[in-house]
């Protein structure tokens, strides 16, 4: 039977070609934007190079103080990040590392604009970066606030050409000298918390380890041993932060947490009225138009296709269709146009990301569809075709026999 | 076979009620060849529809094949109308989006039939009607003779006991028509199936056992 449907629905389709491209551009075109839309957000979302380790990582990425008649709200100092997040017991490392801070340099008759961060030891060993050329910083470097530096692959290349080794060349930024220690593959743009060019020892920035400030450059990652550690990491910090004196009596709360890396992302800048419902309201939103909007479109064109199909479905149902299986005849129908414009939605998805990734639009940033985007896709085609299938097979299945025949 | 037992259709719309059909009674022998006539608008097509199951009656009884149709599902009437029934319309209504053969098998689909048997008895029922040749053509590609042929096989492919022929030749030239009549003839005598058919056509019916006639909704012969 299912044979029969196919042929069917093959027919159908080349008999009204206009609604047919209709019908496949509506479906393919909200496909390929969802897949697309998926792409990007599994791409944040997601373990990205070199943050590979998010399961069990929590992100901290600022404190917030506020009053009656003040806030203040930035990343944390160095001795806040001292007192209150090394000395954490849960979790198994702890990186911190400043915001990234952009500046010019000039070398061989070149502008040349870097960016850099200042890092502890153990961000080496918690984010998984490619070393090209060289090794990371050892903690004795840390310690006696040598001037070195690991640098990215596109630094390399600007600074120094390519086919060199940069490792133990001296390379300008902020006005200092440091001598490059290793050579990292790049980091794509969407890694925002990590990307830069340029990676230096937080000891050489000379911030003040001591005093009670809470507010300074510094956000830091908590890593747990396992996933199950999250929730004591989580636990640990909000202990420390409630027993917190705000620094100033203009202030009356102190707020700070330590998120999974997705609420990290929605709540920086925003202590206190966090986006991630309004992120989430939204996202779920706009996917709820992409596939509603096109399944009215559907399902008036179906309702239109099936009219003009009454004579058949009277026929069906003289000889012993029931119903019921008109109803599951004409879904399956559907279902069928619409994984034939998922295929298609697919390709102009690839197509898509294919023009993306060639126009570099975000630096060293490659989308690509996978295994759960697709598995996305399959699934919205599915439900596209049952929802925009179901409700005009449902009227024609009720439409009488007699009647159908006449029309 | 089939009882009519003081059948009543009344149409109704928001303003107009109209009596379609009134007090038909009426036994179908099995192995019966019956004709309906009558002027246009008599009811002959309505009373048609309700032997088929196509439509209900607004009163009265019917049974098929001994069985009192009452008050069954919508389900429990198709399996009804495919095991027993087979149809041929006026205008053939066949599958245009489908070739002969598959249109011959569309009662067999809803048997559940494999499809190695459903193409054996498909191919059977076209043999029957003189089609084997154009068992991979579609209906666009075949002349009203030849498309009401197959609507015929379509009508026989899965042996009901009953056949409803509305007007089969009733868009057909005179040759063509006596060619249906003539297959009709021969599914009545040799297989015993009964046939009840509506026609305008003095001749055609004159051909059958027995005719009814109708007049304004009520059985005048």
């Amino acid at each position: 039977m299912l044979k029969n449907y196919f042929k069917i629905a093959i027919a159908i389709l080349r008999r009204r070609k206009f609604f047919t491209f209709v019908s496949l551009f509506g479906i393919s075109f909200t496909l390929a934007t969802l897949l697309v839309l998926t792409a990007f957000i599994e791409k944040i979302v997601n373990d990205d190079y070199p943050d590979r380790k998010r399961a069990r990582s929590l992100y901290l990425t600022g404190v917030e103080e506020n009053g009656p008649q003040m806030m203040s709200s930035s990343s944390f100092s160095l001795s806040y990040v001292n007192r209150y997040i090394k000395t954490l017991k849960t979790p198994v490392n702890v990186a911190y590392y400043t915001g990234r801070v952009g500046t010019n340099t000039y070398h061989a008759g070149k502008k040349i604009g870097i960016s850099f961060r200042y890092v502890n030891g153990s961000y080496w060993d918690i984010l998984e970066f490619d070393f090209l050329e060289g090794r990371p910083f050892t903690a004795t470097e840390v310690g006696n606030r040598e001037k070195v530096a690991v640098i990215t692959q596109g630094l390399k290349r600007k600074y120094f050409g390519e086919n060199v080794n940069a490792v133990g060349q001296m390379i300008e930024a902020d006005n200092q000298l440091f001598r490059v220690c290793g050579v990292v593959k790049d980091v794509p743009a969407t890694t925002y918390m990590f990307n830069s060019d340029m990676y230096i020892p937080y000891t050489v920035a000379g911030n003040s380890e001591t005093g009670k400030d809470f507010h300074g450059e510094y956000c830091a990652v908590l890593l747990g041993a396992a996933k199950s550690d999250l929730k004591a990491m989580q636990t640990e910090y909000d202990n420390v932060v409630r027993r917190l004196q705000p620094s100033d009596k203009g202030y009356t709360r102190v707020l700070s947490y330590a998120d999974v890396y997705a609420d990290a992302y929605l709540r920086t800048g925003n202590m206190s009225k966090p986006l991630k419902r309004w992120v989430y309201s939204i996202i779920g939103g706009f996917v709820f138009l992409l596939l509603f909007l096109p399944s009215v479109n559907l399902v008036n064109i179906n309702l239109t296709r099936i009219m003009e199909r009454s004579s058949e479905i009277a026929v069906r149902k003289a000889f012993g269709a029931s119903s019921n299986t008109l109803v599951y005849q004409f879904v399956v129908e559907n279902i069928i146009l619409t994984l034939l414009g998922g295929l298609v939605g697919v390709v102009l998805a690839m197509v898509m990301l294919w023009i993306f990734n060639s126009a570099a639009i975000f630096d060293n940033v490659r989308l690509q569809l996978n295994p759960v985007v697709l598995g996305v896709g399959l699934i919205a085609c599915f439900v596209f075709g049952f929802i925009s299938g179901v409700y005009p097979a449902w009227r024609m299945s009720r439409m009488t026999i007699v009647k159908a025949l006449k029309a | 076979m089939i009882k009519l037992h003081n059948i009543e259709k009344v149409y109704r719309t928001d303003t107009i009620e109209t009596l379609a059909l009134s007090g038909i009674t009426l036994d179908v022998q099995q192995g019966e060849f019956l004709s309906v006539m009558g002027p246009s608008g008599c009811g002959k097509s309505t009373l048609l529809n309700i032997m088929g199951l196509l439509d209900e009656p607004s009163k009265g009884e019917l049974t098929i094949a001994g069985q009192k149709i009452d008050r069954l599902s919508d389900q429990q009437l198709a399996h009804f109308r495919n095991k027993r029934l087979g149809f041929i319309f006026q205008s053939y209504h066949l599958i245009n989006d489908l070739h002969v053969l598959d249109n011959v098998e569309l009662p067999l689909l809803y048997r559940k039939v494999g499809a190695k048997e459903r193409r054996r008895l498909a191919t059977r029922a076209l043999e029957k009607v003189g089609l084997s040749n154009r068992l991979k053509h579609f209906p666009t590609q075949l002349s009203g003779g030849q498309k009401q042929r197959v609507a015929i096989a379509r009508a026989i492919v899965g042996e009901p006991e009953i056949i409803l022929a509305d007007e089969p030749t009733g868009n057909l030239d005179s040759a063509m028509g006596n060619e249906i009549m003539d297959i009709l003839l021969q599914l009545n005598s040799r297989d015993n199936t009964t046939i009840v058919m509506v026609t305008h056509d003095e001749q055609m019916a004159k051909k059958t056992h027995r005719l009814v006639r109708l007049f304004d909704g009520t059985q005048v012969q």
